[in-house]
C-alpha cells in the first residue's frame, strides 16, 4: 500500500514492507543531497510544522527536509510547555493549521495529540513526538541507521539502554524493532524506569523477543547494537542515588574492552554524559551518524505522502 | 423465582437485566443513563439470592427499549448480567452481556497527560477492547490500559 495521504501516529502504522520502502528511498534522497541535486517533490506545498514544546533539532530536521525538496514550512511554535497550559486550544490550532497547509507536523507534551489532530485535521499529520506515547519518525531513523550499518535488522542482537519509561523514543522503537525478527532485544535500566506495562504488553503481543537486565556489563559482549537514552535527573529526587544509578549505565572505554567487534552505539541525542566524549571518535559510535541520516528519512516521508 | 414475584410483578413490555452482581445495580443504571426523573416505570431489586452468584441485583425497565449498543455498555460494572426483552409478558429475547470492542465515552483515561484529560479540549475518550476475562482495555491516544476494579474507578459518569 501507498503512504500517499496517510497519517503517521504510531510506527505500527507500517507494515515492514512499507518500512524497508523508506529506506530505499531515503538512500535516494542521500544520493541526491550528496550530488548536491535540487529536488522540486514538494513544489507548492506547505507544511505545517506545529511545535506545542520546544524541539529545536527535530523541528530544525522537518524543515530542512521540506526545503531540500523545494517546499516550504508555516511555524506554530511555544516557547514554552507552561504557555499550552494557559488554554491554548490544539483542536481550533489543527483546523487553522489544515487549512493552511497541505501536511501537518506535530509535537506536543500531551500523550495521544497526534492521533487527536489527525481525527481533527483535513490534512496528513506526522507525529513528531506526543508526550512519552510515540515518536515514530525518530524510530524510523534509529531503524534506518541500524539498517545501514549491519545491512539487516534481522538476527542482531539490540541492547536497549537508559530510561525506558519516560524516555520519548523507546516505545515507537521497540514496536518498529517488532517488526522485524532481532536475536534478542535487551532491555537494560534501572528497576524503577523499566517498561510501561502498556508498552510491554504490546511488545508480548507483537512477539518480540526481549529479556531485561539490570546491568549493562553483563551483555556488552554479545550486543551488535547498543541504543543508549539519557537517565534524566529530575525522576531521581535524591541526588546520591542519582549518581549512583548513573554510573551503573554509564558508556566507558572500560566497558567497551569488552564489547563485541563491531559494536555500534546509537543515540537519539541531545547526550550529555551517560557516553564518555572519548567515546565519540572511536569506531563504536554511531550517533552522529544517525543523526545525519535524520534529514534523508524525513525527506523520504514527505515526499511518500505528498509526492 | 417465587420470591421475585413477592418484590415486583411481572411488566408487560420493556426489559429486565438480571443476574447483575449484588450491589451493582445502581451503577447499572448510571452506564445507561437512567437518572430518578423518568416518565417510565423502574423497579430495581436488590439483594435477591442467586443460585449462580450468591446474591444478584435486578432492573426492570418497563415499556422502553435500549439499544443494544447501550445496553452492551454494561458489562463494565455487570459482566454477567443477562438481557431478557419482554413483549406480551413473555421473554421474546434473552442474551448475556458482552463488551463492544470499541468504547467511546463512558470511561475516563487514568493518564493525566493524556490527551483526552486536557482541559479545553473535546477529545472523547476511545478505548479498544485488548482482553477479555480479565477485562483490559487500552486508551486509543495514549495507549494507556486499564483493568479490573479500574475500570469502575474510571467510569467518567458520576
Ligand atoms: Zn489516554
Amino acid at each position: 500500500m501507498s503512504l500517499r495521504n496517510r497519517d503517521l501516529i504510531s510506527i505500527l502504522d507500517l507494515s515492514r514492507n512499507e518500512i524497508e520502502e523508506l529506506f530505499r528511498k531515503a538512500d535516494q534522497m542521500n544520493k541526491f543531497l550528496q550530488e548536491k541535486k535540487t529536488l522540486n517533490t514538494l513544489s507548492g506545498k506547505i507544511i505545517s510544522l506545529v511545535f506545542l514544546e520546544p524541539s529545536t533539532r527535530t523541528m530544525y530536521s522537518f524543515q530542512s527536509a521540506t526545503y531540500r525538496l523545494g517546499g516550504k514550512t508555516l511555524v506554530f511554535a511555544s516557547k514554552t510547555t507552561t504557555s499550552l497550559a494557559k488554554g491554548e486550544n490544539i483542536a481550533d490550532t489543527i483546523r487553522m493549521m489544515s487549512a493552511y497547509s497541505d501536511l501537518i507536523v506535530i509535537r506536543s507534551p500531551y500523550d495521544g495529540t497526534a492521533l487527536y489532530a489527525s481525527m481533527i485535521s483535513s490534512v496528513p499529520v506526522i507525529n513528531a513526538g506526543d508526550g512519552k506515547h510515540e515518536h515514530p519518525t525518530q524510530a524510523l531513523i534509529d531503524l534506518y541507521t541500524i539498517y545501514k550499518l549491519k545491512g539487516r535488522i534481522d538476527g542482531l542482537t539490540i541492547g536497549v539502554l537508559g530510561d525506558l519509561k519516560y524516555a520519548r523514543t523507546i516505545a515507537s522503537l521497540l514496536y518498529g524493532l517488532s517488526l522485524f525478527s532481532p536475536r534478542k532485544v535487551y532491555l537494560i535500566s534501572p528497576g524503577n524506569l523499566t517498561l510501561r506495562e502498556s508498552v510491554r504488553a504490546k511488545i508480548d503481543d507483537l512477539g518480540l523477543e526481549y529479556e531485561e537486565v539490570r546491568d549493562i556489563r553483563q551483555v556488552i559482549g554479545e550486543l551488535d547494537i547498543l541504543y543508549v537514552t539519557r537517565i534524566q535527573r529530575e525522576r531521581y529526587p535524591d541526588p546520591e542515588e542519582y549518581e549512583r544509578v548513573k554510573n551503573a549505565f554509564k558508556i566507558t572505554e572500560k566497558l567497551l574492552e569488552n564489547a563485541k567487534p563491531g559494536l555500534k552505539i546509537l543515540h537519539p541525542l541531545p547526550k550529555l554524559d551517560e557516553i564518555d566524549k572519548s567515546i565519540d571518535n572511536t569506531d563504536y559510535a554511531a550517533y552522529f551518524y544517525q543523526a545525519s541520516l535524520g534529514i534523508p528519512l524525513r525527506m523520504a516521508l514527505l515526499a511518500s505522502i505528498l509526492g | 423465582m417465587d420470591q421475585e414475584k413477592l418484590i415486583v410483578s411481572k411488566i408487560k413490555k420493556g426489559i429486565v437485566i438480571d443476574h447483575i452482581p449484588a450491589g451493582k445495580a445502581l451503577k447499572v443504571l448510571k452506564i445507561l443513563g437512567i437518572t430518578g426523573y423518568t416518565d417510565y416505570r423502574l423497579a430495581i431489586v436488590m439483594n435477591v439470592p442467586s443460585n449462580k452468584l450468591g446474591m444478584k441485583d435486578i432492573i426492570k425497565i418497563e415499556n422502553k427499549i435500549l439499544d443494544k449498543r447501550e445496553l452492551e455498555l454494561i458489562s463494565l460494572v455487570a459482566p454477567t448480567a443477562t438481557i431478557n426483552i419482554i413483549e406480551d409478558y413473555k421473554v421474546v429475547e434473552k442474551y448475556k452481556v458482552k463488551l463492544p470492542r470499541v468504547i467511546k465515552g463512558v470511561l475516563r483515561c487514568p493518564n493525566p497527560m493524556c490527551i483526552t484529560n486536557k482541559p479545553d479540549e473535546v477529545a472523547e475518550t476511545i478505548f479498544v477492547l485488548r482482553k477479555l476475562d480479565p477485562v483490559v482495555l487500552e486508551c486509543k491516544y495514549c495507549g494507556t490500559l486499564i483493568k479490573g476494579d479500574e475500570i469502575e474507578h474510571n467510569l467518567s459518569i458520576q
